[in-house]
C-alpha cells in the first residue's frame, strides 16, 4: 500500500469515529440512548492506527471504551448505533450497550466492563491461535488504571512463560476515571517494568495514526519473530469526561490549556493536513467526509427507527443449545 | 452390559484419557495438574501419554479461568482443575463477570465449551479454608453449569458429558469420593447433565442428597431398613440444569422430604429445592420440608468440633424418627464416620 493510501484509510477510519461519537452527542441528553457512555473521542489515532496494522485472523479484545475499536474494525455504523439504542438489530441485539460491544464474525471477539477482565481471555485466545497454527495475534486494548490491577500482571507472566502471540495495547489517557497515576503506581514507568517480562516493549506519545501503525505492525513482526508477546504503550488525551458525552473541565482535575495542547495534535488534524502534503485535494477529502457523514446518518435515522428485542429475546443464548 | 469396579479417581482419570484421545482439542492446565501427585492422582499419567496438552501454570486462579475462556471461545476444549474449590473464589471474576455471560453477551455468537474441575472436601482438619463447596455459588450464575458426581460410574460419565458440552461446566468431586470403588459402566458410559439419580428405592420418606451426603443418607438408609422404614436416596447430581422432575416424582410417592446438601442451608441449594417442592407440589407433603447442611459457622480444624460441623447418617435418622413421629432408634453398635476414620493426610 502506498503512504497516500494507508493515510487515507486511516483518516477514514479515524473520521468515521468521530462522526459517529459527535451523532451520539446530538442525541445523548433526549435520553433515548440509555447505556453508559464512555467516549472514544481523542484516541482515533490508536485504534484506527492499530486496527489497520491486524488482519483478518487476528483477534481483538477491548474494554467498555471501545467504540473506536469496533467502528475501526468493523467500519459499520447501523449495528452500532442499533445497539446504542437497545435495538434488536444491534452488534449484540441490544443485549449488550455501548460497553458490552462484541463481534466474532469480524474477530471482535470481547469487550469488558470490569477493567483488566478481558486481558488473562485475550491471553487463552492467543493459546488458541498458536495450538492451532493460526498466524494470527491476539491483541487486547486496556487503560492505564487496567494495570493497577492483578489480572494485568497475571495475564503478562502467563503470555511471556507460554509465548504467546498477545498484543498488549495500553492507551494510556492520563487518569482512570479522575486519578492520575501519581496516586495510584508505586514505580516510574510502565514501559520499564514490562520490559523485565520476556516481552517485547514499544511507546509513543504520537497522536499521528501511520506512526501507531507502523509501531502495531512492528510490534506484530516481533511477536512471531521473536516468539514474545508485545507490549505497546501509546498515549492520548480523553477529549470528553470519563463516562457522559460533556466536557468536564469545570472540575478541577484536569485543566482546559492540556486540552488545548492536545487539540493541536488532533489526530484527525494530523491525518489531513498530512493528506495535503502527499497530494490529496481539499475536495477528494471533503468528498470521503460527505459520504462518511451521509453514512453515518442514514444508519443513525435507520437504527433509530429499528425495532426492540421481542420478549423471547430475554432468555435467548443463556446456554448454547444444539 | 460390561462394567469393572474402579475407583471414583480412576474413574475421573479414564474420563480424561479418554475424551483427550477422542478430540484433541482438549487440554488440561491448572496449578500442579502436570507433576508427580497429579491432583489427587486423576491426572497422572496424562502428561506422558499427551505431552503439552497437560501443563501446570503459574498461580493465578482468575486468570487461568479467563485463560480458558478465551481457549474455549477460540476452538478448544479447555480443563481447569483447582486442587480445592475454595481457590476458585478469587476467579470469581471471570466466572461471574465474564465466562457465565460470554454466550448471551455475543448475540448467542460465542460458545463456551469451559470444564473447570473443583474438589471439595472434609474431614481431617482442613479447616476453613480447604473444605468449601459453594455449589449455591455457582449455579446462582445464569450461564453456569454444576455437577457434583457422588459414584465412580457418575464421576466418569459426567464428567466426559461436561467436556462434551458446548457450556462452562462446574464439576465439583469431593475428595474423601476419591477412594471409593465401585462398578462403572462401559457402555452408557455418559451420564447426561441435569438428572438426579434415584439410589436407592423407598416408599416411606425422600431424602434428596447432595456429593457425599448421598453415602451418609445411604447408611441412614440401611439403619432405618431395621426396623421398617424405607428410604428413597435421590441424588441430585447436576445441581444446574436441576431435575426437578425426578424430584417432586419422589416426594408425590413419599409424602416427606429432607433435603441433605453438602453446604450451608441458609440462601443455599436446600433452600431452592425446598422452594421448588412447595411450589410445584406442595399438596403432596406430609409435613415440611426439612433442610440438613454444614453448622452456620466457618469449617473448624479440631476433629470434635469437625464431627459437629457436618451432618451425618445419624443426624438424618434423627431427623427422619422427628418426622415420621417414631422413637429414637437404639444406635450404639452403629458406626459413623467410616470414611474420614480410614483417612490419613498429610493434604
Ligand atoms: C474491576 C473494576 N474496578 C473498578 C471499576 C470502575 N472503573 C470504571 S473505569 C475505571 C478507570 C479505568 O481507567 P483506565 O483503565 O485507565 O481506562 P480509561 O477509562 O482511562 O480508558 C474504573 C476504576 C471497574 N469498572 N472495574
Amino acid at each position: 500500500m502506498t503512504r497516500k493510501n494507508l493515510n487515507l484509510k486511516l483518516f477514514e477510519k479515524a473520521y468515521l469515529i468521530r462522526r459517529a461519537e459527535e451523532k451520539i452527542i446530538e442525541v445523548y441528553d433526549s435520553n433515548e440512548m440509555k447505556t453508559p457512555m464512555h467516549m472514544s473521542m481523542g484516541e482515533e489515532a490508536i485504534v484506527s492506527g492499530v486496527a489497520s496494522a491486524l488482519s483478518g485472523l487476528d483477534l481483538l479484545f477491548g474494554t467498555y471504551r471501545s467504540h473506536g475499536l469496533y467502528l475501526a474494525r468493523s467500519g459499520d455504523t447501523f449495528r452500532f448505533f442499533s445497539e446504542m439504542f437497545g435495538r434488536e438489530s444491534g452488534v449484540v441485539r441490544g443485549k449488550g450497550g455501548s460497553m458490552h460491544l462484541s463481534d466474532p464474525d469480524r474477530g471482535l471477539v470481547a469487550t469488558s466492563a470490569v477493567v483488566a477482565s478481558t486481558i488473562p481471555v485475550a491471553v487463552g485466545s492467543a493459546y488458541a491461535l498458536k495450538k492451532k497454527g493460526t498466524r494470527g495475534v491476539s491483541a487486547v486494548f486496556f487503560g492505564d488504571g487496567a494495570i493497577d490491577e492483578g489480572s494485568f500482571w497475571e495475564s503478562l507472566n502467563m503470555a511471556s512463560l507460554f509465548k504467546l502471540p498477545v498484543l498488549f495495547v495500553c492507551e494510556d489517557n492520563g487518569f482512570a476515571v479522575h486519578t492520575p497515576p501519581a496516586l495510584r503506581h508505586g514505580y516510574k514507568s510502565i514501559s520499564a517494568i514490562v520490559s523485565r517480562f520476556n516481552c517485547s516493549v514499544f511507546s509513543s506519545t504520537s497522536t499521528d495514526a501511520e506512526v501507531v501503525f507502523n509501531l502495531a505492525s512492528r510490534a506484530k513482526n516481533a511477536i512471531f519473530a521473536k516468539q514474545t508477546p508485545a507490549f505497546i504503550y501509546l498515549k492520548y488525551y480523553r477529549y470528553l469526561e470519563h463516562v457522559g458525552t460533556h466536557e468536564d473541565f469545570s472540575a478541577g482535575y484536569r485543566s482546559q490549556e492540556e486540552y488545548q495542547k492536545w487539540l493541536k495534535v488532533d489526530p484527525l488534524k494530523i491525518l489531513a493536513s498530512k493528506l495535503k502534503k502527499l497530494g490529496v485535494g481539499k475536495g477528494e477529502l471533503d468528498k470521503i467526509c460527505k459520504d462518511i457523514d451521509l453514512a453515518v446518518e442514514r444508519s443513525f435515522k435507520k437504527a433509530r427507527n429499528s425495532a426492540f428485542p421481542n420478549p423471547a429475546e430475554l432468555y435467548k443464548n443463556v446456554f448454547h443449545e444444539k | 452390559m460390561k462394567s469393572r469396579r474402579i475407583s471414583y479417581r480412576d474413574a475421573i482419570r479414564e474420563g480424561l484419557q479418554e475424551e483427550m484421545k477422542r478430540d484433541k482439542n482438549v487440554f488440561i492446565y491448572g496449578i500442579d495438574v502436570a507433576d508427580f501427585k497429579g491432583i489427587f492422582g486423576s491426572t497422572i499419567g496424562l502428561k506422558e501419554e499427551f505431552g503439552d496438552r497437560v501443563f501446570s501454570t503459574p498461580l493465578c486462579e482468575d486468570s487461568l479461568v479467563g485463560f480458558g475462556l478465551g481457549a474455549a471461545v477460540s476452538g478448544l476444549k479447555p480443563i481447569n482443575v483447582h486442587i480445592r474449590v475454595d481457590f476458585l473464589l478469587l476467579a470469581m471474576n471471570q466466572l461471574a463477570n465474564m465466562v457465565s455471560s460470554f454466550h448471551y453477551g455475543s448475540g448467542g455468537k460465542l460458545k463456551v465449551p469451559l470444564v473447570i474441575r473443583a474438589i471439595i472436601g472434609k474431614g481431617w482438619g482442613q479447616a476453613y479454608q480447604h473444605s468449601k463447596s459453594l455449589q449455591s455459588y455457582f449455579a446462582h450464575l445464569p450461564g453456569l453449569k454444576v455437577v457434583m458426581p457422588t459414584t465412580p460410574h457418575d464421576a466418569k460419565g459426567l464428567l466426559i458429558s461436561a467436556i462434551r458440552d458446548e457450556n462452562p461446566v462446574i464439576v465439583l468431586e469431593h475428595r474423601m469420593l476419591y477412594d471409593v470403588v465401585d462398578k462403572v459402566d462401559d457402555e452408557n458410559k455418559l451420564v447426561p447433565l441435569g438428572k438426579a439419580n434415584v439410589l436407592r428405592r423407598g416408599g416411606d420418606i425422600t431424602i434428596v442428597a447432595t456429593s457425599y451426603m448421598n453415602v451418609e443418607a445411604i447408611h441412614a438408609a440401611n439403619i432405618l431398613k431395621k426396623r421398617g422404614i424405607s428410604a428413597e436416596v435421590v441424588d441430585a447430581r447436576s445441581i444446574y440444569p436441576f431435575d426437578s422432575e425426578t424430584i417432586l416424582k419422589s416426594v408425590e410417592k413419599t409424602g416427606h422430604v429432607i433435603v441433605a446438601d453438602y453446604d450451608w442451608t441458609f440462601c443455599g441449594f436446600s433452600a431452592e429445592v425446598a422452594a421448588i417442592i412447595s411450589e410445584k407440589s406442595f399438596s403432596s407433603l406430609k409435613s415440611p420440608v426439612k433442610r440438613l447442611g454444614f453448622a452456620f459457622a466457618p469449617a473448624p480444624c479440631t476433629r470434635p468440633l469437625e464431627n459437629l460441623f457436618y451432618p451425618n447418617a445419624e443426624v438424618i435418622v434423627r431427623s427422619v424418627e422427628e418426622k415420621l413421629g417414631l422413637k429414637s432408634t437404639n444406635l450404639k453398635g452403629e458406626e459413623f464416620f467410616t470414611y474420614e476414620n480410614k483417612f490419613r493426610g498429610p493434604f
